[in-house]
């Protein structure tokens, strides 16, 4: 029987040590720091449960019915002493445990802009961010490089050891963003944006998929992400800036299309405001932008009137079917052109977007994590989130 | 027939919604279809319809009502295993450009219907059938405290499994994931009728489980023995009335979601929709915050089970009551403080996240605790290793990897690497087969003989024992192993080839566990036919310690000639140390509530309901609607609500026991 046991195990290192398990040996900081917030709340946990399943086997063999010279104690019910040991070791336990999650949580939050490169290799000045915009469609992936102009589908390459700020939106249904060797994954939900901040550190191609259904293409919405040293990331700019495409409003209407297993392909140019239109709903000319919609009626709304400001719904998305008792399918119309709409948008973004600050590394006080020299958590985060709480702060 | 005539009397309900293009569904089809028409050729042959509508299909007794909830529950076990399987089967050969056997249409049905029909149609009537049957007897009641309303939540269970069931031979399932989460649930991603059968059967099924969670908080509440306080109760009772609180409490949060979600799919509004404000995110945490009760809902009444059955077959007391009795209340309010853990990724921001992440693991801390009863409770007992004990061990082993596993994932950043991967199904497999599954097998194994009279035979009990815990680690190992390689769940297809190993491997376990339900389906027909020799003619076959022990088995009608009074929480235990002798004279005639076929045909229209607003076939919704609500009124007519057993009969019944007991010397 042991010597089955060991061969089992042995079987069992042999299997695992063919594969790779990326989760635990990911190739940028970020996961790393993940991985290691894993581990070491593993390792918090095993101190507890390890003895209470070796008492559960020992007890069940100690005090099993044949056993006679065992105590038996039918009325023992009750030791204040050991009550008070099984509620203070597993309180003990998750009091360490919860402060980890906290620091964890607050250190690691997607929204933060990272403070090292690697470990003991702070961000700089020099480290300037590769700013990637992010839309998962129905069943691809479109990044857009807006400092390069440049996109590409179900294709993602950035230069080893910069930071990544990514921002994540959805065309269509939800979905979610990972590239396990890089960081953790976060919603790209539709109309709403999330964001992501990762460094990669090792060159090589890693896999990223969406890792939440969304229909029938799903299996097939994966993409291949490229850590390129730097000459390597920009030949990739350049190679990509000879492709024959431009990605437009119109070619990106037919692009989001439904379509499953897409090749990788790449745009040459990319029309600066459609990820704000992708990510405002109004991609269609003539539909008017959520953020429009929204600084309308924070300023009180069009009224009556505004009521009556819809026009009958061509097309949205595949298979858009009103509901049997609804009206049929409208859209809220624009009161302005496409293109104005998105110079307003771009002169509002524009008059609150500082430039890349270098960060400020002297050492965390604890406490909300302020650093010395902060006067607000607000001035801390890298621009105001979705988050009501995060807001209030 | 004109077009128009045919659309106002089939709705959207055509030749083509038959999905006789899928050759796996038709051959489905034709077995369920020959061993139906076989059951009811049997029924017809043996004249059983007579005595199944009057003993079973119309009863009103808490006991008969338990045990067609356990049916209910092993009947869709079938159906989720077999999804199931086929996921299994799917996911370990499509490897190196293979596409499997199943399309996407169709696997994404099954994993969904594997979800849905798991959670809601084979857990919740199991769970609700062990409450229904055994909580009554532990509180030595006669019955719960709405008999009636017990028939009908019964049968409105089992109208929600109906639409599911149907939906595999009528039109199609939802292809949306089991918490049908928008947009994708939403008019404009899945116009099909499969988000709408999805939504009509959980509605269906929750009005009978709402009704059924009053029913009980009431019966615990109220119908208690005389000496009974709330700290006399045993475990099972006390974690039931918490289950059902919870249930109370959150499924009409479910009824109102859905409610809102078929706003948006019939009547055009924008709840849920990306624009127009719509916010589907909203959908998401309102469903949890059914959903996360939902999981403690299921858990903790086997809690209750592990704590009696380790207390009985230890022959010791429970160590810390209390402390159980107050774990157990610990987890029932913290269990509404949770549920944003499952949407971490939502990007709700560091300061919300680990809240969330914190307050469950706070959930753990009582949870351990009652880890460390159940283990002082063996600590000094003289534990025999009978079936539901072994199921206990079990438990108690396999748990704590589930528990410690799922505080894991309540760590937001290790939950953003592994959230929705394989590792998070491995997860709560192990918590929901290692505690729910494993506590419901030895609840079955530990009541079946206060059920039936007899025991379940052990050798094939002990088969299907091994055939569940072997099969489990096999089946649920490698998909940790998966999670830890960064595969997410719900894939049809892989392009790594490395991973099909341990596909292979979760298939085999399924396999194994495809045995345990076999052999267990075996040991009751082994068991009933070998009921002589199994035979319980004592009524307390464990040397048990709670009220139910203390009538006979099966219980007559009336569970208690006497109420007895209760000076201790093992009552049972108590009266057999303090040399109580039964009553043998004095019997009263017993005032017991009459079956009535109301909440059968109320169930039926429903469905009929249900099944016309799926299709759309407007005149057959407002003419079941009518029906329902005038046969309700119709009811409130009906005046033969009660009679009285006979003294002279309550007499001859308990003059049998004398005898038998007697014979036992």
């Amino acid at each position: 029987m042991k010597r089955f046991g060991a061969l089992l195990l042995f079987a069992l290192a042999g299997l695992l040590s063919g594969c790779d398990l990326v989760v635990l040996a990911p190739a940028g900081d970020v996961a790393a720091q993940q991985r290691d917030l894993l581990v070491v709340s593993t390792l918090l946990m095993l101190v507890i449960v390890v003895p209470v399943m070796a008492l559960t086997v020992f007890f069940a063999w100690r005090y099993r019915q044949s056993n006679a010279s065992a105590t038996y104690a039918p009325d023992w019910d009750h030791s204040t002493k050991l009550e008070l040991v099984i509620w203070a070791a597993p309180l003990l336990i998750i009091i360490c445990l919860g402060a980890l999650t906290w620091l964890g949580t607050h250190l690691l939050d997607p929204y933060r802009r990272i403070d090292r490169i690697e470990p003991g290799q702070p961000v700089t000045e020099l480290h300037k961010p590769l700013r990637v915009e992010v839309v998962a469609l129905d069943w691809k992936w479109l990044f857009i490089y807006p400092d390069y102009g440049i996109a590409s589908v179900n294709e993602l390459a950035a230069p080893v050891n910069q930071p990544i700020d990514f921002r994540i939106t959805s065309s269509a249904v939800m979905n979610s963003f990972y590239i396990p060797a890089l960081a953790g994954q976060i919603y790209a939900m539709p109309a709403m944006e999330t964001k992501l901040h990762a460094v990669i550190n090792r060159p090589g191609t890693y896999s990223g998929f969406s890792a939440n259904y969304s229909g029938a293409g799903f299996s097939g919405m994966r993409f291949a992400f490229h850590g390129l040293s730097e000459q390597a990331f920009d030949q990739w700019v350049a190679q990509t800036r000879t492709a024959s495409a431009a990605l437009n409003r119109e070619n990106y209407l037919e692009l989001e299309k439904p379509s499953e297993n897409e090749p990788v392909r790449h745009y040459a140019s990319v029309d600066p405001d459609l990820y704000g239109a992708i990510l405002n709903l109004c991609v269609e000319r003539g539909k008017m932008c959520m953020n429009e919609m929204m600084s309308i009626d924070a300023r009180g709304g069009l009224g009556l009137a505004g009521v009556r400001n819809t026009l009958p719904l061509q097309y949205d998305k595949f298979a858009r079917r009103g509901a049997v008792f609804g009206n049929d399918p409208t859209y809220v119309a624009s009161i302005c052109t496409a293109e104005e709409a998105a110079a307003a948008a771009r002169a509002a973004s524009d008059a609150t977007r500082t430039d890349w600050p270098a960060r400020n590394l002297s050492p965390l006080r604890g406490a909300g994590l302020l650093r010395p020299g902060t006067e607000s958590r607000r001035a801390e985060a890298d621009t105001p989130s979705l988050g009501l709480l995060r807001q209030e702060l | 027939m004109p077009d128009t005539l045919t659309k106002f009397i089939f709705g959207r309900l055509t030749w083509d919604s038959l999905p006789l293009h899928e050759p796996i569904v038709v051959a489905t089809f034709v077995a369920v279809a020959l061993g139906g028409i076989a059951l009811l050729g049997v029924i017809t042959y043996f004249k059983l319809w007579g005595y199944l509508w009057r003993e079973w299909f119309t009863s009103v007794d808490h006991k008969k009502i338990g045990i067609m909830y356990m049916v209910l529950g092993l009947v869709m076990l079938l159906r989720g295993f077999s999804d199931a399987i086929m996921m299994r089967l799917q996911q370990a050969i499509a490897f190196n450009g293979s596409e499997g056997y199943l399309n996407s249409h169709h696997y994404d049905q099954i994993f969904t219907a594997h979800g849905v029909i798991m959670i809601f149609f084979v857990a919740m009537p199991f769970v609700t059938g062990l409450m229904n049957f055994v909580v009554p007897l532990q509180i030595g009641a006669r019955d719960v405290s709405f008999p009636f309303l017990n028939n009908f939540s019964f049968w409105m269970t089992v109208g929600g499994a109906v639409l599911v069931m149907a939906s595999l031979f009528v039109g199609e399932f939802a292809r949306t994931g089991w918490l049908a989460y928008p947009p994708l649930s939403g008019i404009g991603y899945s116009p099909d009728v499969g988000v709408d059968y999805y939504i009509w059967a959980l509605q269906v099924a929750g009005v009978g489980t709402t009704l059924s969670g009053i029913n009980l908080i009431c019966t615990i509440i109220k119908m208690r023995a005389p000496g009974m306080t709330m700290m006399r109760m045993p475990v099972f009772t006390w974690t039931s009335l918490c289950t059902n609180v919870l249930i109370v409490a959150s499924f009409p949060v479910l009824t109102a979601v859905l409610a809102l979600l078929t706003l948006d799919r019939y009547v055009g509004t924008n709840f849920f929709t990306n624009d127009f404000g719509g916010n589907p995110m909203m959908y998401v945490n309102l469903i949890w915050i059914w959903g996360h009760p939902e999981v403690y809902i299921l858990i903790l009444p086997l809690f209750g089970v592990f704590s009696e059955v380790t207390s009985t077959f230890s022959g010791k007391r429970l160590f810390g009551y209390t402390s159980m009795v107050y774990a157990t209340v610990v987890i029932t309010i913290l269990s509404y403080l949770v549920w944003l853990h499952h949407f971490f990724t939502m990007g709700s921001g560091a300061s919300v996240n680990s809240f969330f992440g914190i307050t469950t693991m706070i959930i753990s801390i009582p949870t351990g605790a009652k880890m460390f009863n159940w283990l002082f409770t063996m600590y000094r007992g003289r534990i025999r290793f009978e079936l539901p004990m072994m199921w206990t061990m079990a438990f108690m082993l396999t748990f704590t990897v589930g528990g410690m596993t799922g505080v894991l994932l309540a760590v937001p950043p290790a939950d953003f690497v592994l959230h929705n991967s394989l590792f998070l199904i491995a997860h709560f497999h192990n918590v929901i087969i290692g505690g729910v599954l494993f506590g419901l097998f030895a609840g079955i194994a530990y009541w079946w003989p206060k059920a039936f009279g007899f025991k379940l035979d052990p050798f094939w009990g002990k088969v299907s024992f091994w055939c569940w815990v072997v099969g489990f680690w096999f089946a649920f190992m490698p998909l940790y192993i998966l999670g830890l390689m960064g595969v997410t769940r719900r894939m049809r297809v892989f392009d790594d080839p490395s991973l099909q190993i341990w596909f292979v491997i979760a298939a085999f376990g399924a396999v194994l566990i495809a045995f345990g339900i076999a052999a267990f389906l075996i040991q009751i027909y082994v068991s009933i036919r070998r009921r002589k020799a199994l035979t319980d003619p004592t009524g307390d076959p464990w040397d048990g310690r709670t009220l139910e022990w203390s009538t006979s088995s099966p219980p007559p009608a009336y569970n208690f000639a006497f109420t007895p009074v209760v000076r201790d929480n093992d009552a049972w235990w108590d009266m057999k140390k303090a040399g109580y002798n039964r009553p043998l004279s004095g019997f009263k005639p017993i005032h017991m509530p009459s079956n009535t076929g109301t909440g059968v045909i109320l169930a039926a229209f429903s469905v009929a309901l249900g099944f016309a607003m799926i299709w759309y076939i407007w005149w057959l919704a407002a003419l079941s609607f009518a029906c329902l609500i005038a046969t309700a009124i119709g009811h409130t007519f009906n005046y033969h609500r009660d009679f009285h057993i006979p003294a002279a009969e309550v007499t001859q019944t308990e003059e049998a026991r004398t005898t038998l007991l007697a014979a036992q010397g």
